[in-house]
């Protein structure tokens, strides 16, 4: 079904609350109204039976026509009774189906998100504008004001910046994998969030969210966060999906940008060749 | 039914698609694209906008300056104006609408409220499905 379909879905059914609540209210306005006149009704046979001499109503054979309107006050009492807990069921239905609308625009929300990260990550095979989208997702999608991107060199086993927002390159430490916690994310490929984020302190060596790179088990790198926006007081549970998308998903575009760099140098290099060979 | 046009002026395209991705919900939408303002006020010549979302850092010309062409402009001034930005501080959103933006979103944006706030402005709240 299409979200616009959805949304009529939605606003029929909340129509047709409403037209239920509006009847069972009028219903129920209409039974205190017959349950007061059969009451006033009650009251006049027993003023004019006790005027006739007959006394009240106690005797033990009450009038047929009194008993009869007894027992339809109670029938109505009773019919007025299962109205309103009728209405209180559509109440709490219609409170259940709110609450499930306001998790279904807040997971469509999330899936947008990741969507466009996703689609983002892998739109380009040049690898400064994919470093560029990842960019653009932690600050955007994430809300993160300080950190930076850094790359294992597998020759010298140490992690190194690539690109850095809000701080100096020079700042953020190069660091031997298993070196600190920043080095044993990239050792362990697990995530490291700092305990609490309120009495966070920035140090370079150790940031809020450390996230590591990974095509499968293999890490080829780690994301640094040190400062979130000052509108972003904490992570929202979309936040971890997207960290976990970039986990794997950055990963891959980073890694399909370097192999298709490097292999359109080769490439290069062999038609230089085949071009001098061939003149 | 009717068709509003609607300018996203904003420099990162990972952004300029969440936001179309949100607005593409509503119905009889049109969307512009600018990269920047001077893109934004390029365009502002070539339709006539129901509504403006930009972005404030951008390069060129920011969206700040963009919101204070605009409101000066006689054709465009009554254009409501909705700002998505980074910058999250009280002075950031007070200097945005006392140059005349109507709304400010600071990021990361919720689809949500691009969403809620995009009806609001084309007083689209009481239509079903618009």
């Amino acid at each position: 079904m299409s979200e616009s379909e959805e949304d009529k879905g939605i606003a029929k059914r909340v129509e047709e609350f409403l037209q239920v609540f509006k009847k069972g209210a009028d219903f129920t306005q209409d039974l205190l109204k017959e349950n007061e006149r059969l009451r006033y009704k009650v009251l006049e046979l027993e003023n004019a039976l006790s005027k006739s001499g007959a006394g009240p109503i106690k005797s033990a054979e009450p009038d047929p026509e009194v008993v009869e309107l007894r027992r339809r006050v109670a029938e109505l009492e009773e019919e007025n009774r299962a109205i309103l807990d009728r209405i209180r069921h559509v109440e709490a239905e219609n409170l259940s189906f709110a609450n499930r609308y306001v998790d279904i625009e807040a997971e469509n929300n999330n899936l947008a998100n990741l969507y466009i990260a996703s689609y983002q990550l892998h739109s380009t095979l040049d690898f400064r504008e994919v470093l560029q989208v990842i960019m653009e997702i932690i600050i955007n999608l994430i809300g993160a004001e300080e950190f930076a991107i850094l790359l294992l060199d597998e020759k010298t086993n140490k992690i190194e910046v690539v690109a850095t927002e809000g701080v100096e390159s020079e700042d953020v430490p190069s660091l031997e994998v298993g070196e600190g916690i920043i080095g044993k994310v990239a050792q362990t490929g697990e995530n490291y969030f700092v305990k609490d984020l309120d009495t966070y302190q920035k140090d370079f060596q150790k940031p809020i969210v450390c996230i590591p790179l990974k095509i499968k088990d293999h890490v080829i790198g780690v994301i640094v966060i040190y400062k979130l926006f000052v509108q972003k007081s904490h992570f929202a549970e979309v936040d971890y999906e997207l960290f976990t998308l970039l986990a794997g998903h950055a990963a891959t575009a980073i890694f399909s940008s370097k192999l298709y760099s490097e292999s359109e140098r080769k490439l290069s290099t062999i038609q230089g060749f085949i071009e001098l060979l061939t003149q | 039914m009717s068709s509003y046009n609607v300018l996203v002026v904003e420099d990162s395209p990972t952004m300029r698609q969440l936001i179309i991705f949100a607005l593409k919900r509503i119905r009889g939408l049109n969307i512009v694209e600018a990269t920047d303002g001077v893109d934004g006020l390029k365009k502002l010549n070539d339709t006539r906008f129901d509504m403006i979302l930009t972005d404030i850092n951008m390069p060129v010309m920011d969206g700040l300056k963009l919101v204070s062409l605009v409101r000066k402009d006689p054709i465009y001034k009554t254009i409501p104006i909705i700002v998505i930005t980074t910058e999250g501080a009280n002075e950031d959103r007070d200097r945005a609408l006392a140059l005349g933006a109507d709304e400010y979103i600071p990021k990361p944006i919720q689809t949500t409220k691009i969403l809620e706030v995009a009806r609001r402005f084309l007083n689209l709240n009481d239509k079903v499905g618009g």
